[in-house]
């Protein structure tokens, strides 16, 4: 298990035991997942714990600290973002964390789980109800609230990579798709459905010490990406701008990135790629089809 | 298993780092960076509130929203040389774009010959004859092209053997104006079109100078004069109020799938831009028509793509009866959505339901080659298994309909621009625009057809940035605000923060969303709406005593929720009003006490001896609601359908006919 140095924040830790009842709310099947649970509505209570980083910068002399709440899961969804919105609609409204689609694709609700960084949308509640379950924001972050970590150097480093199409050719945009190779397709599989959660580069130590100028396996793996991409043509440009010493070669294949990917995507791989790009020890393959056949 | 996660100081906050590495990069910077990407561009103001610093800015055109058609229109803007902001209370790539699964549609003819026109026939008849049939003229003629344009971009669309987009069949797709069997017009990505989508358009916008606004939420529009003058914000992360003065401004908020129960839809598609319209007195179209999508995962709601049967799966009741083949003998399982979720329901009605409790369906995967799932439909894969614990290779997925897309909105021309009706004709709201999914072309009529809407995102995103070059130009004066403008949004938003009533925020929204699900279902009748009419105006009257918990002005996700809730209360309470006012069946509304569609003709008839019934006679007319945000009552208007193409030499009418798959 990671570590995460929970002993040290939990000696500042309220203890607010804040505890729900199987029928005290008129809400019981509150989630829409949870009519799942309507059979055993009626059997005892299953109180799971869950202990969840809090911290509000209007009080900025108080200390991040860990509260824990009491969630039945007879009446809660299967994953840890039920439970959280459980806790928040029904126990404390003011527990603050970002999620939108509720089923890992758009990337709102990475934190640290369990001592793992994933998706609390797609992460099974671990049903051990003696065991505390403990959540924090993604390490390492600067926090905004609660579980909202501050995001923006990721983003500006994604950007930073030009992430779109680019070729030394073009005439006019719309008039003619590319060709592309059903080979070539292949080469984007595993890398263009990145989410960008951020959850690897939040669990790489090199990112954790140079973050600011290492770019983190995410966007890392963004740039291969586009490297390798058959229509792109600019692959020279983009790998001269990745040529420095903190950029790329803070990587030192720890493979933690690939470790935590909640979509099973191998960022570590990817760094790898470019890292023999770089060297010269490979070279991007031309493409299978002449990619401009039916332009002109 | 490993001890390499040692977090000591990692909260530490507001350090800033001047360093910069070799991309130009401002590393570390403060948290503040993204206040003001323009400084000019804004200064700070207490016209209206002591309280909320308010933080003036100045654009040519604001965007509301980053979904596809917020980023599209967006960027177009500023490729046109428009000083742009794009306010929106997501990250662009967490809009809800990004789960949408099956593709998008265009006549590319890269699977067999196809033709514009044919998109256009079934885009009509899915429409059940209520789709504006100028915008879509323009839509499909334009969607080659807006295709194409996203390749170039580099969209990773899955390919043919010849390097081609490929593209695969969708329902209510057909060949030579549904005589020539099932259409493949689909291009997608796998099952991730959406996300490809989204992440494109993202990049591409990249490369132009938007100014990004994230993780700001808009409150309202600042009308003035009859004319829309830009918005007004309030930023999460401080509290801090946002006027946004811009002669331009596009509404792409998305829809409001949220006010149902049970939807495909993310938390945070709350109809937010549909509400500000009704806030500002305008009026929206056709909400009665919401769409559900015959295959939600049972329990969960997530979606599994139309891709899943136009792959070759197909519905199953308890009895392994392939259904569908009675209720649509030749488009099966890839009738219009409308057409299979009502089949469902009867099916799980006539007691031919599956499960122990005998109210889903299944939807059967397991013999397509294991290859084609994990080539084509990796996604809906790992969704089945994560949220029904089914593995697809084997057995069969538990789907309901669900309420998945709103084909209502607020209503435009083909063009984008806003409209709103005096003396019996549109007229055009000056400095209004809207696409997507908020907005109302329509194109979708009272039901959009599978990988319509994506392609709507960029169409009509596109077209928003377009007519707003044709009819301004950059750096233009703007109309004045006055002083106070914003003024009764911000004392709302003081009033929500406070609130101290009885009724938590997610009591309320349930109670709403119970009472949406249960009253204005797949099937509708008099009885249940207008019960459920009745229960809705009960709710309204109760948001006064709301109560809201977290009083900070950091990231106040329980005031977000709070203005998102009397967003969606707007929404719902037009939503199920304009059901019960209508009295037909079409298209996405089936009443089960007027089961017919009533036109200007009985279409099932000769036409010969028939009179042609009067404007209030029949139905084939768009709804127009307004409602009074403060005591929750709708009035309702018609509009009547275009039927006139934008040109009948290149494309002619289609007429109306009896609806039959
Ligand atoms: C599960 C699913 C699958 C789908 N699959 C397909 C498909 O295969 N093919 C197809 O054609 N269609 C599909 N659809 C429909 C289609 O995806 C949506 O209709 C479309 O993506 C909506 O896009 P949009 O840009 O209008 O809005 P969204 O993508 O929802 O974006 C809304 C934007 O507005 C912003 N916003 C909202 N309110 C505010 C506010 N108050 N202040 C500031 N910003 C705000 C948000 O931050 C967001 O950026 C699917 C839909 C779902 C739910
Ligand atoms: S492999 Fe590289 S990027 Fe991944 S965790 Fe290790 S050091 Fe970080
Ligand atoms: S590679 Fe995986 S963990 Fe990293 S940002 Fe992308 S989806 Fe998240
Ligand atoms: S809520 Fe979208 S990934 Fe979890």
């Amino acid at each position: 298990m990671m570590d995460l140095n929970s002993n040290e924040r939990e000696k500042s830790m309220t203890q607010t035991m804040a505890t729900i009842f199987p029928r005290s709310c008129r809400s019981a099947v509150n989630q829409v997942r949870a009519f799942h649970a309507s059979s055993v509505q009626n059997a005892e209570a299953r109180l799971k714990t869950f202990a969840v980083y809090r911290w509000n910068p209007d009080q900025p002399n108080e200390k991040p600290y860990m509260k824990e709440y009491k969630v039945d899961l007879n009446t809660c969804g299967p994953m840890v973002l039920d439970a959280l919105i459980k806790i928040k609609n029904e126990i404390d409204p003011t527990l603050t964390f970002r999620r939108s689609c509720r089923e890992g694709i758009c990337g709102s609700c990475a934190m640290n789980i369990g001592g793992t960084n994933t998706l609390a949308c797609i992460s099974k509640i671990d049903s051990n109800l003696n065991k505390a379950s403990k959540i924090y924001p993604l390490p390492h972050m600067y926090v905004v609230k609660d579980l909202v970590p501050d995001m923006n150097n990721f983003y500006n480093q994604y950007r930073s990579i030009q992430p779109w199409l680019q070729r030394n050719d073009v005439k006019e945009i719309g008039h003619q798709q590319y060709l592309q190779s059903v080979d070539d397709r292949k080469k984007l599989d595993g890398l263009y459905e990145c989410i960008l959660c951020a959850c690897c580069s939040t669990s790489c130590p090199s990112y954790w010490w140079n973050g600011d100028k290492y770019l983190g396996p995410a966007v890392l793996m963004q740039a291969y990406r586009w490297i390798i991409d058959s229509r792109d043509t600019q692959a020279k440009e983009r790998l001269e701008k990745l040529r420095d010493p903190y950029s790329v070669y803070r990587c030192h294949t720890i493979m933690n990135c690939t470790k935590t990917c909640p979509k099973g995507l191998n960022p570590g791989r990817a760094i790898a790629e470019i890292k023999k790009l770089l060297g010269n020890v490979i070279e991007k393959e031309k493409p299978g089809l002449n990619t401009t056949a039916l332009q002109n | 298993m490993s001890g390499m996660l040692k977090v000591s100081s990692a909260f530490a906050r507001n350090i800033s780092f001047t360093t910069l590495n070799k991309l130009g990069l401002p590393s570390i910077v403060t948290r503040h960076f993204h206040y003001t990407p323009s400084g000019k561009a804004a200064k700070v103001s207490e016209d209206i509130s002591k309280q909320y610093p308010v933080i003036d800015h100045t654009y040519d055109a604001v965007v509301v929203g980053a979904g596809g058609a917020g980023l599209r229109a967006a960027y177009g803007l500023v490729a046109e040389g428009f000083k742009t902001a794009v306010v929106t209370k997501l990250f662009p790539t967490r809009s809800h774009t990004v789960a949408a699964q099956g593709g998008i549609n265009a006549a590319l003819g890269n699977m067999e010959d196809d033709n514009w026109q044919w998109h256009m026939y079934d885009t009509v008849k899915g429409s059940d004859w209520l789709g504006d049939q100028d915008a879509i003229h323009y839509m499909t003629r334009e969607a080659p092209k807006a295709v194409i344009e996203l390749e170039n971009c580099g969209m990773p669309f899955s390919r043919t053997t010849d390097g081609k987009i490929y593209q695969r069949a969708f329902g209510g797709q057909s060949l030579k104006f549904g005589k020539g069997g099932q259409a493949h017009r689909c291009c997608c990505v796998a099952d991730r079109t959406g996300h490809s989508l989204l992440h494109t358009l993202y990049g591409q916008s990249l490369s132009y100078d938007c100014n990004y606004f994230v993780e700001y939420f808009a409150l309202d529009l600042l009308m003035e004069d009859g004319e829309c003058r830009g918005v007004l914000a309030l930023c999460l992360e401080d509290g801090s109020i946002h006027r946004f003065r811009a002669k331009n401004t596009v509404l792409a908020t998305g829809g409001y799938g949220r006010a149902y129960f049970s939807c495909t839809s993310a938390h945070t598609c709350t109809g937010d831009g549909t509400a500000m319209i009704s806030r500002a007195n305008l009026p929206n179209q056709d909400l009665e028509f919401v769409q559900f999508h015959p295959t939600g995962i049972y329990g969960a709601g997530c979606l599994i793509t139309e891709g899943s049967r136009g792959e070759g799966g197909y519905l199953i009741n308890s009895e392994g009866e392939r259904f569908m083949e009675r209720y649509a003998p030749v488009a099966k399982d890839l009738a219009s959505r409308d057409v299979v979720s009502r089949s469902m329901t009867i099916e799980i009605r006539e007691g031919r339901g599956c499960g122990p409790e005998k109210d889903h369906i299944y939807l059967q995967l397991h013999h397509l080659p294991p290859e084609q799932l994990a080539a084509r439909l990796p996604g809906i894969s790992e969704t089945a298994m994560i949220f029904a614990g089914v593995d697809v290779t084997r057995e069969p997925i538990p789907v309901l309909p669900t309420v998945h897309y709103n084909m209502g909105g607020i209503p435009t021309n083909y063009k984008g621009q806003v409209l709103t009706r005096s003396g019996n004709e549109d007229r055009v709201v000056k400095g209004l625009y809207a696409c997507g999914e908020a907005a109302c072309a329509s194109v979708h009529g009272a039901n959009r057809l599978g990988a319509n809407s994506l392609l709507d995102l960029v169409v009509f995103g596109r077209a928003c940035a377009k007519t707003i070059a044709q009819e301004n130009t950059p750096g233009e004066t703007i109309g004045s605000l006055k002083p106070n403008a914003g003024e009764e949004s911000v004392a709302n938003l003081d009033w929500v923060r406070n609130a101290s009533g009885s009724i938590s925020t997610a009591e309320l929204r349930l109670n709403m969303q119970k009472t949406m699900q249960t009253h204005a279902a797949v099937f509708r009748i008099e009885e249940t709406l207008k019960e459920g009419c009745h229960k809705m105006a009960d709710l309204y009257k109760t948001i006064d005593q709301l109560k809201v918990s977290d009083r900070s002005l950091v990231w106040n996700s329980d005031l977000v929720e709070t203005l998102e809730l009397q967003n969606l209360m707007l929404n719902a309470m037009q939503t199920i009003v304009a059901a019960e006012n209508r009295k037909e069946s079409r298209g996405a509304h089936a009443r089960e006490d007027y089961k017919d569609r009533i036109d200007e003709y009985d279409y099932s008839k000769s036409l010969e001896s028939q009179q042609k019934k009067s404007f209030e006679q029949h139905w084939r007319k768009h709804t127009l609601t307004k409602i009074n945000p403060k005591s929750g009552e709708v009035t309702i208007d018609y509009r009547p359908v275009i039927d006139e193409t934008l040109d009948e030499q290149e494309c002619a009418t289609v007429p109306p006919a009896i609806r039959s798959y």
